[in-house]
Parts: structure tokens; C-alpha cells; sequence
């Protein structure tokens, strides 16, 4: 089909003010008597605050207040406090000072006299596990409660003998606290297998490292709190500011909370909706009753940014002959930090039963409380480490079965008849066999697939082909459209800027649909006084699907406007008319129209509905507009043709996003150094909406996989809770000359059903797929010796060559 | 812990050597000498490392540029890495300091970071870096040589009760040219020979060099005797940029034909000090340079190595760099 806008690269409008600095970040902004304020870390990674003294810090000159714990009512466990008398874990804050500068404010923190009493912690789930072990919390070391029920805190321990059946080398597997699903008959599939692997695995976590820290500026005025923060969403951003005031003993409504965040320097699912720092500068400047700069640090960012929660895992896979996975179970533990931390071993085992399609399946998975930093979702939350174990097994089986690494792939890879998780749900699109047939041609991997093992000098070939999933897309959310007299289309959006381009590359379906030309549009987005309309957090790849449906019924009623104004005006039906040349038209005589300019300022005299002085009720939940939306259509209401309606598409499954990669590195056996020299990246995403916002995301992606195959290091010493990682230098993301030599990507850009364009998201499948392509290449490099470990640093790599045995207790969990 | 804001301190900023000396000597234990500041300001920001007043070089022309004498080439002490990166006579004589130079960290860090910054350069073991009360710190216990210490990046050799590695990349290259260091206080001036000015815990346990409070390290000479030797230096770290080494090598050979007449080979990462092989040396001097003397001096290399808990891998890699070292200059 022949589109104007969709599949088209164009300019997006934040890009130049980002490339010129004039884009104004959170910690940008000023306000007349803006104080300061600093945090004061906890250096103990479990104790209880016996005394604080702030009476000389108080008297420092500058200093104008402190806020500790005690301000707020207490935070229900298992949830993460904004200051605490208990800290859990190195790093957290335990009060805030606020002075005229920074300088003062850090030297009344040096005068601050506190005492703590020391308290059992762990950075090991598997120590805590242990008969005897620390628990990481007073109240336990694991959450349970059914779905629904408020969340507990419990201690599990598992048998001695569980760990000594399984040694050194294997997961133990003890009681699992209800996290459990199955499907198919596992006993039978195993009995019938041709080859069984048993592998257990540890994927690291992984901070966040947001290049923007979560620095904020806020103060009150006039009854409502200005908020200037660094957010990746921003519509659903708002209520969640006015809750977390309101529980800190604040109370606020969401229609008082001014949010601006237009402009974000990265998040990666840490600051989707709320964060405890959200709010501390509001809570501060509510006390201190002056505006409150609050920068946050790299290392702040680090210890508060949250992290993903590592995995200790176990997967057993049974084979057939041909190398279908006829069987598998699946086991993990996530190190899940001391609080509520993210329960992703479940959408880890989805993308197991998607990717490859068991056709029987068991999973378990218990999260167990560390007094590391805080857990949370990160780009491809479960599903990105999962496959980092997972995928190199099917590289592994493939080797032991003689199979093709790209066969055995397109022989277990979902289709639009798949099924998905324990309850075997449907999908509305998935093309990873076309995704891969497509990667291999482009990188040519029946050539390159011969040069693995090849040998040059002190240098050797390995190539690795690697897969991962996240399903892409969400129901429910509004769109809201207005054409102004002067014939300008206004695209409200509450999506966040991620550095994604989605703001906008979502919002050229209304253009799209309504046939406007992209110079007359604007995208209202960014500052809620712009209002706008109740959208989907920005994350979980969900945005391109979600909001083009929501940019396409709020299209479909602007049409349906423009329809009804001409029957007004110029009679007939509305089956009489058409739109395009953004007019509204008589089909039999074209001559008879109306421009959008004209039927904006016809709406604004109609009135009612037209210019949104009225919005219809539905009275039902499941489809009237939100509250949020409502306040944004009255925001506008007399100021032109207003479109808005809640997205009541269908959805018959789960829209998968699959992203496939390829890779070839050139390993030096003397020093254990390689070179990644080609990647090719496919991303099964449905229609492609933007070209080069598109190539971005997946090559960035395939960044973040590098450094979580290979490079970021997190580091704990279990003896202290101190960690070796808290600076950029020290963890080790991937820098551009990290990068592969040659990266390729591409799409498969096969429709979804459920999106009336086709769309389907991208975010986070790229990620996972680099990462275990390239622990795939660097397993074929080192003759078939898979590490099981993510990340594969370079000493590990050396002792493998050099056949030493690697000195890392193998189960053991960020130690590399 | 990690404070990002300096606390309040005099900036002293001297025109002239003679000036800064008199400076330095004046705030004895509270000065602290500022180069171009890639580690100094680290210190500062996080609160570890309190100095009273600061006394920048950077108005101090006479220690900027490089000079060329019959003897020696003399390297300012302000010299950025960058431009000892690019400087055309270090290219043609003393190739090896430039490769190493280019190895350091990132672009941005080079054309801030000095010669002599780099050389004067605390170590980066995670442990003091984060302020704990260590030995070198001024406390009584290590943290990194304990029973579950994350000590991967840590020493191989010369322990005493501190186990960090000298980080600069610069340093061996310096020790394999046999260079001379030119040491400046309010006495007079005095030079050391690169391994005499480099210490160990053993000697001084809360600095890595000579320099006390008060002195000025002026100027580095590179001896016109290894002008135009064979080099080779060898950097292995776990990224390609923005990264300290693991493990480096830095060797400088005379060659008659195939004949190995004379030999300095120094390694970063593996000591407190740039660790010169004087073993390796003893096996190659004289040697045909071959495959098997290669393989001999690689060895010899690890010989005395007593690995900590994680880092053993050191040894295989160090075996290997100096076996390039030889092979492949
Ligand atoms: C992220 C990062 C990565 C890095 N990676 C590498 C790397 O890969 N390889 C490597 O070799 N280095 C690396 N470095 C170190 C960097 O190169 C050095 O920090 C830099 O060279 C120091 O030089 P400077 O001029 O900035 O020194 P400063 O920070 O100003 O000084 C460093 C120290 O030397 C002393 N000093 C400096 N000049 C003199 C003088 N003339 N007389 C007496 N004392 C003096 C100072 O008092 C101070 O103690 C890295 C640094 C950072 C921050
Ligand atoms: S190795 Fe040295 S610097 Fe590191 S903790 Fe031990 S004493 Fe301190």
C-alpha cells in the first residue's frame, strides 16, 4: 500500500535542539530561591540507623532543611522507601539535606553524627537460600501472595542435600513459592528425546546507567507542585506523582500536578512511571518551602537507577533426532535487590515458550531478596536475560545433533498459529522463521557459517546466531487529535521521549489517516499543561502498536467530525463524503468542500462535541475515555475540531516482537581480545513505521546486548556489600569502538493483525538477540566451550584458552 | 562514599617553576599538585582526598612541549598524551611511548591528561577508590587480599599487604626506554631512573612514586641510546577505549640482524609498580630472536607469580604478551 507518512523517514522535532544542547533536561531549569539538595548514602548494606544527630549540620551556614524517614508515614513493604532508617543495601539514601549550594549542603552532611547497628545481609541468592543463610530483610528473603493479594514477605531456605546433589556446578532446586506453570507432558517428551541437556546458568545483573541521571527540580505555587523531572512516559507519570505524594503524606491530585519532562536522556524501563526520587524534590520544597534542585550523580544513578535482576537458572532441554525441543524445564532464581523488585523469571519463561515452542513445558522461579541495589525492569525485563542461558543451549544441541544453527532455529520458531506461556495463549502475529531466513541471507551466513572454527595465525572465526522476545503492544489507551483554524493538525500525545522518535513516529498515523501533510502538524507532548491524553507508559516495546491504534480511532472520529460538519453545512449523507488534500469533500462533486481550516473554525461555532466542549460518556469502563483524557479535552474544548477516542480495537493475541542477529567475531587465542566484524540484525516488527528511528533502535540495541554478553561488569564483594561497579569505568558499557565493524539491520515488515496499519513494536528484542548471538560466537570460537555465563568477560575467556580452570564458584552470582 | 562535589579549597596558580616550587614547599602536607586533573578532580569530588590548596601547573609554560638534545629527548612534564601521540621526532625515535600514549583511555582524556599526571597517577583498585580505610588509605587492613576479595584487576607480584597494580599505560613504555625523571623542590634538582622513581608498598605504602610534598616532577628524558630500537607495546583491557589495562607489555630491543643484543621489557597490571622483567631480558639478551626464545621468555615471564583469587588469568596473559612481545616486534 501506498502511504504518505507510514514507512517514510523524516526529521523528528527534537532532534536538533539534542544535537545543539538547547534542549532543556530536568537538571536544566531554575527557579528564583532554588535551593540544593544532596543525599547521604548509607556505606552499610543492612543496618538500622541507632542514632542520628543533624543538630550541628543544621547550623551550617546555607543549610535550610533536612528531611529524613521519619517525614514520611512509613512505605509499605515490600515497596521502595524514598529515605530510610533501615537501609538494605550500600548506597541507599537515608536523608536529604538542602542548602543555598551543593558545597554546603555536602558539608552539613559531613556533620551529620550517625550510629548503626549492623545487621545480617547477602548479595547471593543462592547463600540466602541455603539452610542457615542471611536473609537480605528482617521479615524474610522472599515475596509470596496470590495474584491480587497484597505481597508478603516470607523466609525460604532449601535443603541441604538440594544443594549437594547438585554441587558446585548445577542450580539446586528447591521449593519454588508458587511460581509455577506447565503445559504438554514433560515426562513423555523427555522419555522420547534423542538428546537431553541439563545446563544451568547465571546472567548478571545489569544497572541501568541512564546516560541522564534521575536528577529533578520542583516547587510549589498556587496550590499546585511544578515538577521538572527526568521521565521516560509522561501521561501515566502524572497520577503516579500526586500518589506518591499523597503517601508520603502530601495529599495531592493528579489535575495539581504540573509534570514537565520533555526531554529524556535514556531510561530503559527505570523511570517508567514512578521512582522513589521522583518526588523528593516536591517532599523537600514542601518543607523547606523554597524550589528544590536535586542532581543526582553517576554513582546515585548507578546505586538508585535500578538494576535488572541477575538470574542463577537451570534449564533441562530434550531434542529430537531432527532438533525440535520436544521437552523443557526450566528453573530460575532472580537476585531481586532488598524490595519489591521485578518477578521477571515469568516473562522469562514466556519468551522460552515462544522462542522455541516446547511442545511440553515446566517452569519455576523464585525472586530472592538481596541487599544489593534496587531490581526493576530494564529493556526486555526477563526476556533478554533469559535467552542469554537459553539461546546458546540450542546453539550447543545443534553442534552435539549435527543440525544447522539456523535450522534447528527455523524448526522451533513461532508462527502466526503459536502459542505462548503456561496457559498456551494465542498470538496475532509472529514471523521468526521469516526473520531468520531473512538475517541469513543478509549476512550470508551459508558462507559465513563455514569460516567458524578457521584458523589465522594466533586468530579464529566464530559465528553465532542468537533470538529474543517481547510482546508488543497494549489495548485501552485515548487518542486525542484538534485541527485549529488555521488548518494546523495538533497531535496530543502523553508519550514520554525515550530517545526513540516514537512521540513522534506514532503520532504520523493521525497525519496518516487524516492525509496531512507532516508541515502541518504539531505534536503537543511533553509539559502536561500541554494536555494530553491518557497513553501508555513508554516501555515494554509497546508504544508503536499501542499508540498508532490510539493516533487511528481518535483519526477515525476526527473523520467521522469533518463528516458530519459538511452534512451540516453542505448536505447529504456522510457516505457522500471523502477526505484528502486535508479537505472534506463531496465524492460526485469534489468542488463541494470544506478545508480542515474552515471545519475547525465550523466546530469551534457548532460547538458540543465538534470542539470538545462535550465528550461522550459511555458510562462503561471498559471503553469511555479517562478521567486524564477528559481533563485534557476540556483543556482544549472551543478551540477547534477535537478527535478523541478510546482505543476499543480488537486483540486476538499477543503481538510478538522477535528480533533474530547474526554475528562473526575474530578471536585472538593470546589474548582472549575479539573483534565483533559483522552483525546483522532483523526485527520482526509488523509495518515499519520509520525507517531510520527504526535502524537506530535496533542497533542500539544490539549495544546494550554486547555489554550484557561481554562487557558490563557488576561486582559485589559478598564480605562487605561493597560494590566495584558504581562508575562507568569501573562496569564497562560498551563504548563505540566497542561496536561491531559492520552493522546490518533490517525488518521482516509482515503486518500484525491486530494494529490496523500492521504495527508492531521494537524496543527491546534486539537487545537479547545481540547478546546471545554474540555468547553463541564466542562459545564456536572457543571450539564449542560454552561458558554459561553472561557476562563472558575477558578473563574468562583467557583461562578457557589457556585451559585453566576459571576461579568464579560457578553458580555464584555477580562476581564478574 | 561517592559524593560528586567538592569541598572548598585554595587554587594556587603559579606562572613560573620557581613560584610553584615555593608554593609547594609552603603547603607541605596540605598541597596537592594539579596537572590536567583526569584523577586528581575524581579525588576531590568524592571527599577521599582532602587537600588545603592546589597548586595548578597549568600557567607553567617551561614544563610544556618537548625538547631534542645530543643526549636525550626531554619530555615536559605538562606534555598532553595527545600530543606525545602525535609528536613527529617521539614517532620516529622513541615509537614506543607514542603507542602507549594512544592506548590510554579516550580521546578526551589524552588531550587533558599529562605525561606526568599519568606517570604520577594513583592506583585504581576499586576498594581505596570507594574511601574505604585501607593500608593505603592510612588504615591497617586491605580489603582486596581477603578471602573473598574481587580482586581481578590486582597484582601478581610484589605484595605487602597492599596487592593494587600500577594503572598507567605510559609508565612501562618509560621503564623500557630506560628514561630519567627530573625531580624539582625547594633543595634543587634531582633525577631518578624510571624503576628507582616508581615504588611499592614495600617502600612507601600510600604513594607510588618518590615524589614527597613539595616536589615538582619537571621534565621525563628519553636517553638518545634507545633512540630507534625495536618496539612493541601491547595493551589488553576489557574494552577498546576508556579503559585501563589488564595486563600491558612494553619492550624496547636492540637487534643485530637476528640476534637480540640488548633488551628492556616493563609490564603495567600485574604490580604496584610498571613490573620491569629482568628475567625475560637475562633469557632473550644475546638470543636469536625466534619462535622458541619467544616462547622461552614468556615463561619466564609469570616466574615468582603468586595469583589472588581471581586473578590468575594474568599469568597465561602476561606469558602471552611477552611472548608477542618478542615474537612480533
Ligand atoms: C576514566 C579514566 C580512564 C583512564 N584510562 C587510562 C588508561 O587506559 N591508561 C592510563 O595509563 N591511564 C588512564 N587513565 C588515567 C589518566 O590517563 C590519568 O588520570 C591522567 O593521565 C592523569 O593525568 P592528569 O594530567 O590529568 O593528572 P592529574 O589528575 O592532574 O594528576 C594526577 C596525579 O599526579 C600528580 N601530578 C601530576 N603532575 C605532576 C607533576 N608534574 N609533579 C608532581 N605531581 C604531579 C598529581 O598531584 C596527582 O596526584 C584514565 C583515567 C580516567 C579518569
Ligand atoms: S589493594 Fe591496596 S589499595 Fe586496595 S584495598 Fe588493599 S591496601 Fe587498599
Amino acid at each position: 500500500m501506498a502511504y504518505m507518512h507510514i514507512g517514510k523517514n523524516f526529521i523528528p522535532h527534537d532532534v536538533e535542539a539534542k544535537v545543539t544542547g538547547k534542549a532543556k533536561y530536568a537538571e536544566d531549569f531554575r527557579a528564583d530561591g532554588m535551593v540544593y539538595c544532596c543525599l547521604m548514602l548509607s556505606p552499610i548494606p543492612h543496618a538500622k540507623v541507632k542514632t542520628l544527630d543533624t543538630s550541628e549540620a543544621l547550623k551550617m551556614p546555607g543549610v535550610v532543611g533536612i528531611l529524613t524517614a521519619d517525614d514520611f508515614p512509613p512505605t509499605p513493604e515490600p515497596r521502595d522507601p524514598i529515605l530510610s532508617n533501615e537501609p538494605h543495601f550500600v548506597g541507599q539514601p537515608i536523608l536529604a539535606v538542602a542548602a543555598e549550594s551543593e558545597t554546603a549542603a555536602q558539608d552539613a552532611i559531613e556533620k551529620i553524627k550517625i550510629e548503626f547497628e549492623e545487621l545480617p545481609f547477602t548479595v547471593d541468592p543462592l547463600q540466602s537460600l541455603y539452610p542457615g543463610g542471611p536473609n537480605a530483610k528482617t521479615s524474610g528473603n522472599t515475596i509470596s501472595g496470590a495474584f491480587g493479594q497484597p505481597p508478603e514477605l516470607k523466609s525460604v531456605k532449601w535443603k541441604a542435600k538440594d544443594f549437594a546433589d547438585a554441587g558446585d556446578d548445577k542450580l539446586p532446586m528447591g521449593e519454588e513459592n508458587g511460581a509455577t506453570w506447565s503445559y504438554g507432558d514433560l515426562e513423555a517428551g523427555f522419555a522420547k528425546a534423542h538428546l537431553i541437556l541439563d545446563e544451568s546458568f547465571v546472567t548478571n545483573s545489569n544497572a541501568t546507567h541512564s546516560l541522564e541521571p534521575r536528577s529533578g527540580m520542583a516547587y510549589w505555587q498556587n496550590g499546585k507542585v511544578f515538577v521538572h523531572a527526568s521521565s521516560q512516559s509522561q501521561s501515566m507519570v502524572k497520577p503516579a506523582i500526586a500518589g506518591a505524594l499523597t503517601a508520603a503524606g502530601v495529599p495531592i491530585e493528579s489535575k495539581d500536578v504540573v509534570l514537565i519532562a520533555e526531554y529524556c536522556g535514556g531510561g530503559f524501563g527505570s523511570k517508567i512511571v514512578s521512582y522513589p526520587l521522583l518526588v523528593l524534590p516536591a517532599l523537600m520544597s514542601k518543607k523547606v518551602n523554597r524550589p528544590v534542585m536535586m542532581r543526582v550523580n553517576r554513582a546515585e544513578e548507578f546505586f538508585l537507577g535500578n538494576a535488572r535482576p541477575g538470574f542463577q537458572g537451570r534449564i533441562k532441554m530434550g531434542f529430537s533426532k531432527e532438533g525440535r525441543v520436544v521437552a523443557a524445564d526450566l528453573y530460575i532464581v532472580s537476585e531481586n535487590g532488598p524490595y519489591a523488585g521485578s518477578t521477571e523469571h515469568s516473562s522469562a519463561a514466556e519468551g522460552v515458550s515462544l522462542l522455541y515452542q516446547p511442545e511440553a513445558m515446566r517452569y519455576r522461579g523464585i525472586s530472592i531478596s538481596t541487599n544489593t541495589t534496587p531490581k526493576g525492569a530494564q529493556r526486555g525485563p526477563g526476556q533478554n536475560q533469559i535467552v542469554e542461558g537459553v539461546d546458546p543451549v540450542i546453539s550447543k544441541a545443534a553442534r552435539q545433533l549435527g543440525i544447522d544453527q539456523v535450522t534447528i532455529r527455523k524448526l522451533n520458531a513461532a508462527n502466526n498459529d503459536s502459542k505462548i506461556g503456561g496457559r498456551q495463549m494465542p498470538l496475532s502475529s509472529a514471523y521468526q522463521k521469516e526473520a531468520l531466513e531473512k538475517g541469513a541471507e543478509k549476512f550470508n551466513w551459508a558462507e559465513k557459517s563455514k569460516q567458524s572454527g578457521k584458523r589465522d595465525g594466533s586468530k579464529v572465526i566464530g559465528v553465532g546466531v542468537g533470538q529474543a522476545f517481547h510482546p508488543a503492544g497494549f489495548s485501552g489507551m485515548d487518542g486525542l487529535l484538534r485541527i485549529t483554524p488555521d488548518g494546523i493538525l495538533h497531535i496530543h500525545t502523553g508519550i514520554g521521549n525515550l530517545g526513540t522518535f516514537s512521540h513522534s513516529g506514532t503520532s504520523r498515523i493521525a497525519a496518516e489517516v487524516l492525509k496531512v501533510k507532516w508541515e502541518n502538524c504539531v505534536i503537543e507532548r511533553g509539559d502536561s499543561r500541554k494536555h494530553l491524553p491518557w497513553n501508555m507508559a513508554q516501555g515494554g516495546s509497546n508504544t508503536s502498536n499501542t499508540m498508532t491504534r490510539t493516533n487511528y480511532v481518535a483519526a477515525q472520529d476526527m473523520i467521522a467530525k469533518l463528516k458530519e460538519i459538511a452534512v451540516t453545512d453542505l448536505g447529504g449523507t456522510a457516505d457522500d463524503y471523502d477526505i484528502g488534500d486535508e479537505k472534506v469533500f463531496a465524492k460526485a462533486d469534489p468542488a463541494k468542500s470544506l478545508t480542515y481550516a474552515q471545519a475547525a473554525q465550523r466546530a469551534i461555532e457548532l460547538g458540543g462535541k465538534f470542539s470538545g466542549v462535550e465528550v461522550p460518556d459511555t458510562g462503561n469502563e471498559q471503553t469511555k475515555i479517562n478521567a486524564e483524557t477528559m481533563a485534557a479535552v476540556q483543556g482544549i474544548a472551543g478551540t477547534g475540531l477535537v478527535g478523541v477516542a478510546r482505543d476499543t480495537l480488537p486483540r486476538t493475541g499477543t503481538p510478538a516482537g522477535i528480533g533474530i542477529a547474526f554475528m562473526k567475531i575474530e578471536l585472538d587465542t593470546e589474548t582472549g581480545h575479539y573483534e565483533i566484524q559483522d552483525y546483522v540484525g532483523i526485527q520482526d516488527c509488523g509495518t515499519i513505521i520509520h525507517p531510520m528511528g527504526l535502524t537506530t533502535q535496533i542497533k542500539g540495541g544490539a549495544l546494550l546486548g554486547i555489554g550484557m554478553a561481554s562487557l558490563e561488569r557488576t561486582v559485589y564483594d559478598p564480605q562487605n556489600g561493597l560494590t566495584g561497579s558504581a562508575s562507568l569505568y569501573q562496569s564497562k558499557p560498551p563504548g563505540s569502538m566497542d561496536a561491531p565493524k559492520n552493522m546490518d539491520v533490517d525488518a521482516v515488515n509482515l503486518p500484525d493483525k491486530d494494529n490496523p496499519l500492521g504495527i508492531k513494536g521494537t524496543g527491546e528484542p534486539p537487545v537479547g538477540a545481540a547478546a546471545s548471538a554474540l555468547l553463541s560466537a564466542i562459545a564456536d570460537a572457543l571450539g564449542g566451550h560454552y561458558l554459561n555465563r553472561a557476562p563472558v568477560t575477558r578473563d574468562m575467556i583467557i583461562n578457557t584458552l589457556a585451559g585453566q580452570p576459571d576461579l568464579y564458584k560457578h553458580m555464584r552470582i555477580n562476581s564478574n | 562514599m561517592f559524593k560528586d562535589m567538592m569541598p572548598s579549597f585554595e587554587l594556587l596558580m603559579p606562572s613560573d617553576l620557581g613560584n610553584a616550587v615555593q608554593l609547594a614547599k609552603q603547603q607541605g602536607e596540605g598541597g596537592w599538585i594539579l596537572a590536567g586533573g583526569n584523577d586528581s578532580l575524581d579525588w576531590f569530588k568524592d571527599r577521599n582526598k582532602r587537600p588545603v590548596a592546589i597548586i595548578d601547573l597549568a600557567g607553567i609554560d617551561s614544563l610544556k612541549g618537548i625538547r631534542e638534545t645530543p643526549d636525550y629527548l626531554e619530555i615536559g612534564a605538562l606534555t598532553t598524551l595527545t600530543e606525545i601521540e602525535n609528536n613527529p621526532v617521539i614517532n620516529e625515535k622513541y615509537k614506543l611511548l607514542a603507542d602507549a600514549a594512544a592506548k590510554v583511555a579516550s580521546p578526551q582524556i589524552r588531550n587533558t591528561g599529562t605525561l606526568g599526571g599519568n606517570i604520577c597517577q594513583d592506583t585504581r583498585c576499586w576498594y581505596y577508590r570507594s574511601g574505604v580505610d585501607c593500608y593505603r588509605a592510612g588504615g591497617d587492613t586491605c580489603y582486596a587480599d581477603t578471602p573473598e576479595g574481587m580482586n581481578r584487576e590486582h597484582c601478581l607480584f610484589g605484595a605487602d599487604r597492599c596487592v593494587a597494580v600500577s594503572p598507567s599505560d605510559t609508565a612501562p613504555a618509560l621503564v623500557a626506554l630506560d628514561a630519567t625523571m627530573v625531580v624539582v623542590n625547594s633543595e634543587g634538582e634531582k633525577t631518578y631512573k624510571a624503576e628507582e622513581f616508581f615504588v611499592g608498598p614495600d617502600v612507601e605504602i600510600t604513594r607510588m612514586t618518590v615524589l614527597k610534598n613539595g616536589d615538582i616532577l619537571t621534565a621525563v628524558r628519553l636517553p638518545a641510546a634507545w633512540a630507534g630500537a625495536t618496539f612493541y607495546f601491547e595493551k589488553v583491557a576489557d574494552r577498546n577505549s576508556w579503559d585501563f589495562p589488564l595486563v600491558n607489555v612494553a619492550a624496547a630491543m636492540k637487534l643485530n640482524g637476528d640476534i637480540v643484543e640488548d633488551i628492556r621489557i616493563a609490564s603495567s597490571g600485574i604490580q604496584c609498580i610498571p613490573r620491569r622483567l629482568t628475567v625475560v631480558e637475562e633469557v632473550v639478551r644475546g638470543n636469536p630472536r625466534n619462535e622458541d626464545t619467544a616462547k622461552l621468555a614468556g615463561k619466564s615471564a609469570s616466574r615468582g607469580a603468586t595469583p589472588l583469587n581471581f586473578n590468575h588469568f594474568k599469568i597465561p596473559l602476561l606469558e602471552n604478551l611477552v611472548t608477542r612481545a618478542i615474537r612480533d616486534a
